[in-house]
């Protein structure tokens, strides 16, 4: 419990922890999903394992963009900007997962025009800018970022802009939990909700998994207290054999969603078929591309994208971490060769990503303590 | 990216259609407001903020504590870089067509 007393209210924290031990049956085994990277970044920065008693096992899920992108998508993303008049722009989250032949960072230092921005309409600015280049921006997230993407491509076409596309990859969270609870090596007993995603999409979409898989969700904010009140509730709604969605962020987060936003990407994005997510597979209509009316924003109706399946390192087991079945440090690479300086698999890129986060808090708190008690 | 910012609203920029003045911890950058038509905020409002979208408001208390897990979280530099990030790294130099 070494960072309870760095908490704003540890004596809340202490609370919540007696409260779980008190509700958690002993003679059971919790396993909860926390579905969103940011969940997993804070639960490991917060050391919450050490707060929870050992029964209570916290799979981390596949809410991290960066984390759930196959390879080939990163591929297809730069081979557009081979062509020397594309200028390719994407978050900074991006610019170090690998692809095939490197990152877009390393393509940058082989002579490509590869340029972070912070905001899609800073791209936009970019293409202002430069109008005799063509803009490429690299999209990607779940409904957090989507929206922003939608109102992008809508000021994109207002402007009549030419000179400007959007490469498509936005995932949605839902069809992902489904295809976590279809899997048949998969047993949970609940979920701790995003938060951030929930802003956008409200909580009715997780009400099936309450109704028909009988699983309860509860919709968690961020800081450490919220990730334990969920948990409370969680297991308040176990005890009691129920199977609710509830509302731990009820500050930020509006039980309808938010609806301009909504309406902002029914009218831009359309639903694929399917599309392929890192460790998970095919998943049918889980991901957005950009409607017909805005085709000419489309990078992927504009250029020649090649539509690369690129299959991961053989020795790298990011599905499996990626699905819950193998923890980080069970990963052959994990620490050895593939460390967040020099990522392998991008669940090590980014800080949402477990491997990452266990790295760079786990992994590294037992390195120390290691040295410590090997010095003493 | 998927860091969420709070930001106050400092001052709407005239003619431009749903971009505010933001303020974080100092630095003052545009945000679009777009998303938040439904419930739009006034000057010295807070939101959160994501890639440069308001996403939702929030209470000031909300606001810094959202800050104090940015802190916690060690992300307090990297949501800064974000904001100073926004309109290609430019204080505020567009000026609004008059």
């Amino acid at each position: 419990m070494k960072f309870v007393d760095e908490f704003r209210e540890p004596e809340l924290i202490n609370k919540a922890a007696d409260e779980i031990r008190r509700l958690a049956d002993p003679s059971r085994h919790y396993r909860l999903m926390e579905v969103c990277g940011g969940h997993t970044h804070a639960i490991y920065r917060f050391g919450l394992k050490d707060i929870l008693p050992e029964n209570i096992e916290l799979i981390h899920g596949p809410g991290c963009p960066v984390c759930v992108l196959p390879m080939g998508r990163i591929d297809d993303g730069l081979s557009m900007a081979q062509d020397p008049n594309v200028i390719f722009t994407a978050f900074g989250d991006m610019m170090r997962v690998p692809g095939m032949n490197g990152s877009p960072l390393e393509h940058k230092a082989r002579g490509m025009d590869v340029r972070i921005v912070y905001s899609p309409t800073d791209a936009i600015k970019l293409a202002q800018a430069n109008p005799d280049r063509h803009v490429m921006f690299f999209s990607i997230g779940f409904e957090t970022t989507a929206p922003s993407t939608a109102l992008t491509l809508k000021r994109a076409k207002s402007l009549g802009l030419s000179n400007f596309s959007i490469f498509c990859n936005h995932v949605t969270i839902i069809p992902a939990i489904r295809a976590i609870l279809d899997s048949p090596d998969m047993r949970l007993d609940g979920f701790i909700g995003p938060g951030h995603v929930s802003t956008v999409i409200g909580c009715r979409p997780y009400e099936w998994i309450a109704a028909n898989e009988k699983k309860p969700i509860v919709v968690s904010g961020f800081e450490p207290l919220d990730i334990l009140q969920s948990i409370v509730m969680l297991l308040r709604q176990l005890k009691n054999g129920e199977s609710r969605v509830e509302n731990q962020y009820k500050r930020v987060v509006p039980w309808e969603g938010n609806r301009a936003a909504l309406a902002a990407m029914a009218e831009v994005f359309q639903l694929r078929p399917f599309f392929e997510w890192r460790g998970l597979g095919f998943i049918s209509q889980s991901a957005l591309r950009i409607r017909d009316t805005y085709a000419e924003w489309d990078a992927e109706q504009r250029f020649n994208v090649p539509g690369l399946r690129v299959t991961d390192p053989k020795a790298a087991q990011c599905g499996e971490v990626l699905k819950g079945v193998l923890k980080p440090a069970q990963c052959k690479l994990f620490g050895n060769e593939c460390t967040p300086e020099h990522p392998i698999g991008a669940l090590m890129v980014s800080s949402e990503g477990s491997c990452a986060a266990y790295f760079n808090y786990e992994h590294r708190k037992t390195a120390m303590l290691t040295n410590i008690s090997a010095s003493a | 990216m998927c860091l969420a910012i709070p930001g106050k609203i400092v001052e709407f920029i005239p003619d431009i259609r749903s971009l505010a003045l933001v303020e974080v911890a100092g630095v003052r950058r545009r945000v679009d407001l777009g998303l938040l038509d439904d419930d739009k905020p006034a000057k010295g409002d807070w939101v959160l903020i994501h890639v440069g979208f308001a996403m939702s408001k929030i209470s000031e208390q909300d606001a810094i504590e959202q800050m104090n897990t940015l802190a916690m979280l060690g992300e307090t530099e990297a949501a800064l870089q974000e904001i100073r990030g926004y309109g290609l790294g430019e204080e505020d130099s567009e000026q609004p067509a008059s």
